[in-house]
């Protein structure tokens, strides 16, 4: 049994899963589906150790296995095979993915235990597994597309879950057509893929890249960027960033798998698969890494103004892609990869921790309102910190790894990519102030009214149910998150979820500690092996020099949101109040929405309702109206010839008859 | 005996035939008239033949008889159909298949 069997089985659990509890809602028990949908990632991921250990036992060069079940269509010399190509980087993905997807299915179990859309819930989250599995094990463009667009239905219809609230079902759309743009640009990859080189698999296409195209060649840059559309469409980046901040609607299950460890990240794992093209391409690479820059700081600055507690680690999501998108462009992927893995951990788990605390605040999530949980949920208290100390950088904390070994690739690179650095340590500045900012904010004090009523009845308050975007009051009929959802963080599913989440934040970087070890580096060789980039590294020395650095960052970031948030709580008033201009700015998230309203928006409005009162008034409806008046006119000519009068069609006959009679009798004279 | 005579007899037999079914509004009568424009036909079948001394034209005359027959039993189980139904044997009346 190959690696490709299990890729197979690894595809096969989390359909079945999705299928099963889809069809059988009806009899099927809860409990029941939260069990299947449980158990079939849990499935999938063993059978994702499977398929590793089975790919580690082949010598590093022929560390790849391509398998496909049937011909999916053959047109000419257009061969598409329904294939999957199992190698390093794509069995890494696939650990990643059903591995928190494992633990947010766990945590989903008790989370969402008194919601009405249980078994669709879990039909949908399997899905969502199915379609990124199939995204990250496809063995060509095309399946990949497949996958890819899979990936944004189920981000569709998770966003849009509680779809009788209406900023949910927005939310879904906007997400949707965001990422349809982006599907457009990865067809067009794909159409030129093919047109230049004559293949889809991804093996013959990187194979003959480089024997058709010259670096930097028009033809190329083109298919890269086209590849960069989808990418930044689904990762979120500048400027197709606006959907994820929206996305926040779904439930927080859903926000910690698809919005913030895997769907977000597949634009990084694109870049990371094709990147013998981006290295025929150093100048769209290059602007990968730039937008990544971009992203990561204007996500940063939003992130330390907004007050929603959803919303700011959406802004952190953004912002941690950043990072991955810099690694993959300036060619540290496995660099990007690591800080893929540990971001999927610390980010679930704040994001875990958020929705434990939003269900105590009765779904209340502006953090200005959020005070004492440092008493109230210890627990939840605790993850809230690992995770915030992971994400800034914490030394010693998974993230602090990660992110300084990118950082540290661009330092070793030299030149321009100099920026990289500067620009990544303003942006771990940033996440040191706005991780802080939350944990500061939320934790100590003397407890709100939620929070007291916690700490006396061990009881979460059941409040109005509220839209906590608008405020508005809302019913509690199926779609909606229901009266009774309030759990916090008592039952044993969203304990255990985090708890092992929390685990791998704090030491999920020994994996990779400068001259110590490089399980992660070593581990993605065999697929970044023909990548020149890939194969330098940066001196241990150099890597140290680096982290410390990254340290010294971030524990000036936490001591910045101590003295802000802590020691002064005036002081973030005065510094709204001074820079007024900028607050404005970052709170209004750059005016992101406002500027795609106004440069797409209203122009495909306003040819909308040039269509609507000119174009179609006139030239359609006058083209077939004419057409339309015509036949009718003709046809009411013709139509007085049949009066059903017998003897009439008698005469007639009769008529004719004589005239071909006549005319053969002149002819014939 | 000139052959004249069976062909303006046919000839007649026919045309009074083809007045009786444009002018005429029973469908009876219609039916009547049918039958004289086959019988005229059928003449000048029958004069041909003998003129020409072959049989071929009386074969088709007792084809076109049996033919006939058949009509005739089509047609009368309309007009007794429309009888049982009150429709007034008038084809004038039945015009509903109209454009």
């Amino acid at each position: 049994m190959n690696a490709a069997f299990w890729g197979w089985l690894v595809l096969l659990f989390p359909l079945l899963g999705s299928v099963v509890i889809g069809l059988t809602f009806r009899v099927l028990p809860a409990r029941a589906a939260g069990m299947i949908g449980v158990g079939a990632i849990v499935a999938a991921f063993a059978c994702g150790i499977a398929a590793t250990i089975s790919l580690q036992g082949e010598p590093a060069e022929s560390r790849h296995v391509a398998d496909s079940l049937w011909q999916y269509a053959s047109v000419g010399g257009f061969q598409i095979d329904l294939g999957i190509y199992v190698d390093p980087l794509s069995a890494f993905m696939v650990l990643v993915v059903t591995g928190v997807s494992s633990l947010i299915h766990i945590y989903s179990f008790s989370y969402m235990q008194s919601d009405q859309g249980y078994h669709r819930f879990f039909s949908y989250l399997n899905f969502f597994v199915f379609s990124m599995l199939l995204l990250v094990l496809a063995g060509n463009f095309v399946l990949l597309i497949v996958g890819w667009a899979f990936v944004g239905f189920a981000s569709y219809a998770l966003i849009s879950y509680w779809y009788r609230r209406e900023t949910a079902t927005r939310a879904g759309m906007k997400a949707f057509v965001i990422n349809v743009i982006g599907d457009i640009g990865l067809y067009i990859a794909a159409i030129l893929i093919f047109r230049d080189l004559g293949v889809i698999d991804y093996g013959a296409v990187f194979e003959k890249a480089p024997e058709v195209f010259q670096t930097n060649e028009w033809s190329i840059v083109a298919i890269c960027l086209c590849l960069l559309v989808g990418a930044f469409a689904k990762s979120a980046q500048m400027p197709f960033h606006t959907w994820l901040a929206d996305a926040m609607e779904g439930p927080t299950p859903v926000s910690a798998l698809i919005h913030a460890a895997t769907m977000v990240t597949a634009g990084v794992y694109l870049v990371a698969r094709a990147h013998p093209l981006f290295e025929l391409a150093p100048a769209a690479a290059d602007l990968t890494a730039i937008v990544g820059l971009v992203t990561l700081l204007i996500a940063g600055t939003i992130a330390i103004a907004v007050t929603d507690l959803k919303r700011i680690i959406a802004y952190s999501t953004m912002s941690q892609i950043g990072y991955m998108f810099v690694a993959v462009g300036i060619g540290a992927y496995s660099a990007g990869m690591f800080h893929l893995m540990t971001h999927a951990f610390f980010k679930a788990l704040l994001f875990m921790a958020a929705g434990s605390i939003i269900a105590a605040m009765a779904n209340n999530q502006n953090i200005d309102r959020m005070k004492g949980f440092g008493k109230a949920m210890p627990f939840t208290a605790a993850m809230l910190i690992i995770g915030a100390l992971a994400l800034s950088g914490f030394p010693g904390t998974s993230g602090w790894f990660s992110k300084d070994e990118i950082l540290d690739f661009a330092a070793f690179r030299g030149g321009w990519y100099e920026i990289f650095v500067v620009g990544g340590f303003i942006g771990a500045f940033l996440t040191a102030i706005y991780s802080f900012r939350i944990v500061f904010r939320i934790l100590p004090g003397p407890p709100c009214e939620e929070t007291a009523h916690l700490i006396e009845t061990g009881h979460v308050v059941h409040g109005e149910p509220v839209n906590p975007a608008t405020g508005g009051r809302e019913d509690t009929e199926v779609g909606f998150p229901g009266e009774e959802h309030h759990i916090a963080e008592q039952a044993p599913g969203m304990k255990i979820g985090m708890a092992v989440l929390g685990f791998l934040a704090l030491v999920g970087g020994l994996l990779q500690i400068p001259g110590v070890d490089d399980v992660v580096t070593s581990f993605l060789e065999p697929t970044f092996e023909d990548s020149p980039l890939a194969a330098t590294h940066p001196s241990v020395s150099s890597a140290w020099l680096g982290l410390a650095e990254g340290a010294v960052i971030s524990i000036a970031g936490i001591a910045l949101a101590w003295w802000l948030y802590v020691k002064r709580p005036t002081a973030p008033a005065t510094i709204r109040r001074r820079f007024r201009l900028l607050y404005t700015l970052f709170v209004n998230k750059w005016y992101g929405d406002q500027i795609v309203d106004f440069l797409v928006v209203r122009p495909v409005k306003g040819v909308g309702s040039f269509a609507d009162r000119i174009f179609e008034p006139f030239l359609i409806n006058g083209l077939t109206g004419g057409t339309i008046a015509t036949v009718r006119s003709a046809g009411g000519a013709v139509r007085e010839l049949q009066s059903g009068m017998l003897r009439g069609y008698a005469f007639l006959m009769l008529s004719g008859i004589v005239a071909v009679a006549l005319y053969f009798l002149i002819r014939s004279i | 005996m000139a052959i004249e005579w069976y062909l303006v007899l046919s000839a007649l037999l026919f045309s009074i035939g083809l007045a009786g079914v444009l002018i005429r509004r029973n469908p009876v009568v219609i039916l009547l008239c049918l039958e004289l424009m086959l019988s005229g036909g059928g003449l000048a079948l029958l004069s041909f033949s003998r003129l020409h001394g072959d049989g071929d034209g009386q074969v088709f005359v007792l084809m076109v008889l049996v033919v006939a027959a058949a009509e005739v039993v089509v047609g009368l189980g309309l007009v007794v159909a429309m009888f049982r139904r009150r429709i007034p044997l008038d084809v004038d009346e039945m015009k509903e298949l109209q454009g």
